[in-house]
């Protein structure tokens, strides 16, 4: 497990060390929060939705977690193509190993942004149901931190550089966090959305950390947590699979 | 006579389009300097790629030190060191931490890997400049950090995959002083490949000379010489594989059977 270590360990480091990459990816969510929880704040109250800056809070936290965790996944690209991807694979140890502790440095990258934002959603007027609630949303954060790097590295090991790159953000995960129920309530949507929300992991990763952190959700805290359990499990197991296939 | 550390047996890697390596045999000793040449797409890096598990053969045997490198792959990789062809350093890691991941990764004690690494770094003059990012070295540090982090595991196989390339004479001359000095002490065995037909010439043990994906002579450098009824190394080259000058496709598996970066 060393090599997972030092793995996880470089992540980090890597992180710690692009101060520009910490402020970018606070700055998307934190902009969501301000423009549309104070933009849309009156009209949600006027419809009977009470407080939308405590609705949206949670999307916004799980949309730094989508991002950064994706993002994560997608550096092997880089890894490859500057050459120190194949440093790894000549050492040693075993590609499940490699897998496993790039994935958790990604992850553990993914959740800190999170906890950035959530930080800083508290100044912007973000009320927490209860402080308890704070354990079951890390575990839900680590799920949905867990599930985007692994997708990320399962697409970054088919892919042979960037230039798809644009096409994975506009088409997956934008669609992944706009058709989740991060921004709107998931009650009465026309039934064509609402089958495509029904589908996106995101939505329960979404859903069981409102339902953490503001008692307030859609589906039961426990079928979030299946779900997105399952879903994790299955996209490790795929991303590991194309991970050990690569040749350079 | 010394055993031999790496043996390859008809060894064949075929692409979708094309064979990059076609049935070739060879054996390295134990403590030998082994030049590996050929042209632009002539296989060379798809052979050291095979050797160091990072492809598999489509047929064909190799034994690395002893073990297979399909089947016991971590032997196979615990047996060699690499420098490769292009840079395979960790840019936003600085010298030394790029040195404690090699030593962690590879599994080095920690007082040891400690020892090693002051003593490569500063081998490779390098050791003041341990604490500072990567991405700001030039290339012939960065050359010889990776050859420093190749050796920190002190591997029984060294290979090079034309290691000086884009080095001014002062840090090549240098390099190959520590090589040498390497295979001398630690009776390491060095396989590499490289363009400069003068480094072949004065470094290696042996030469082989790969073509179109066959060995098509290999020997000392007065075997090839004489084989070739030439004068130097250089005319030999050029009397084995012609003076057409090679394209190399380097987007993917092209029809050399060469791959990115190659």
């Amino acid at each position: 497990m060393k090599a997972a270590f030092v793995l996880w360990l470089r992540q980090l480091k890597r992180y710690l060390r692009s101060k520009s990459r910490i402020i970018g990816s606070v700055g998307q969510p934190i902009l969501f929060l301000v423009a549309l929880g104070y933009g849309f704040g009156p009209i949600y109250a006027k419809a009977g939705g009470g407080n939308y800056i405590n609705f949206l809070a949670p999307g916004v936290i799980g949309q730094a977690i989508l991002f950064t965790a994706i993002f994560s996944g997608i550096e092997l690209i880089w890894d490859r193509q500057f050459g120190f991807l194949k440093e790894t694979l000549v050492a040693p140890v075993s590609r499940l190993e490699i897998m496993l502790g790039r994935t958790l440095g990604g992850a553990t990258i993914a959740i800190i942004q999170g906890l950035i934002v959530f930080v800083l959603a508290l100044f912007i007027g973000f009320k927490p149901a209860s402080w308890a609630g704070l354990l079951p949303a890390l575990l839900m954060m680590f799920l949905i931190a867990l599930f985007f790097t692994g997708l990320g590295t399962a697409i970054a090991a088919t892919l042979q550089d960037m230039q798809g790159f644009q096409l994975i953000m506009n088409f997956l995960v934008m669609p992944l966090f706009f058709l989740s129920g991060a921004l709107f309530p998931l009650d009465g949507l026309p039934p064509g959305i609402a089958k495509v929300t029904q589908i996106n992991p995101f939505t329960y990763g979404i859903d069981g950390l409102r339902a953490a952190l503001t008692g307030q959700s859609h589906f039961a805290f426990s079928l979030d947590l299946m779900v997105m359990s399952g879903f994790t499990l299955v996209i490790l197991v795929i991303g590991t699979y194309l991970f050990s296939k690569i040749e350079i | 006579m010394k055993e031999n550390i790496i043996i390859v047996q008809n060894l064949t890697k075929k692409f979708v389009e094309c064979l990059a390596v076609d049935d070739i045999s060879f054996n390295v000793g134990q403590g030998e300097i082994f030049a590996f040449l050929g042209p632009n797409g002539a296989g060379k890096s798809t052979t050291i790629k095979m050797l160091t598990t990072l492809l598999h053969p489509t047929s064909g045997k190799i034994s690395i030190n002893g073990f297979n490198p399909v089947l016991e792959q971590d032997q196979a990789r615990a047996s060699f060191g690499i420098v490769f062809q292009d840079p395979s350093l960790d840019d936003e890691l600085t010298a030394l931490e790029n040195m404690e991941f090699h030593a962690m990764i590879y599994n080095v004690p920690s007082e040891l890997a400690k020892k090693r690494i002051q003593e490569l770094l500063e081998l490779t003059e390098l050791w003041d400049k341990r604490n500072i990012l990567v991405k700001t070295f030039s290339g012939g540090m960065k050359r010889r950090l990776e050859i420093a982090r190749g050796l920190l595991h002190h591997p029984k196989i060294f290979f090079l995959d034309e290691p000086t390339l884009g080095l001014d004479p002062q840090t090549r001359n240098q390099m190959w002083q520590y090589i040498k000095k390497l295979n001398e002490t630690e009776d390491i065995t060095v396989f590499f490949t490289t363009h400069y037909m003068e480094e072949a010439e004065k470094m290696a043990d042996r030469i082989a000379i790969i073509d179109h994906g066959k060995i098509v002579a290999m020997g000392t450098l007065g075997d090839l010489k004489q084989k070739t009824n030439t004068d130097s190394l250089e005319n030999a080259f050029l009397s084995l594989t012609g003076s057409q000058i090679r394209d190399e496709l380097t987007d993917g598996r092209g029809m050399h059977g060469h791959m990115r970066g190659h």
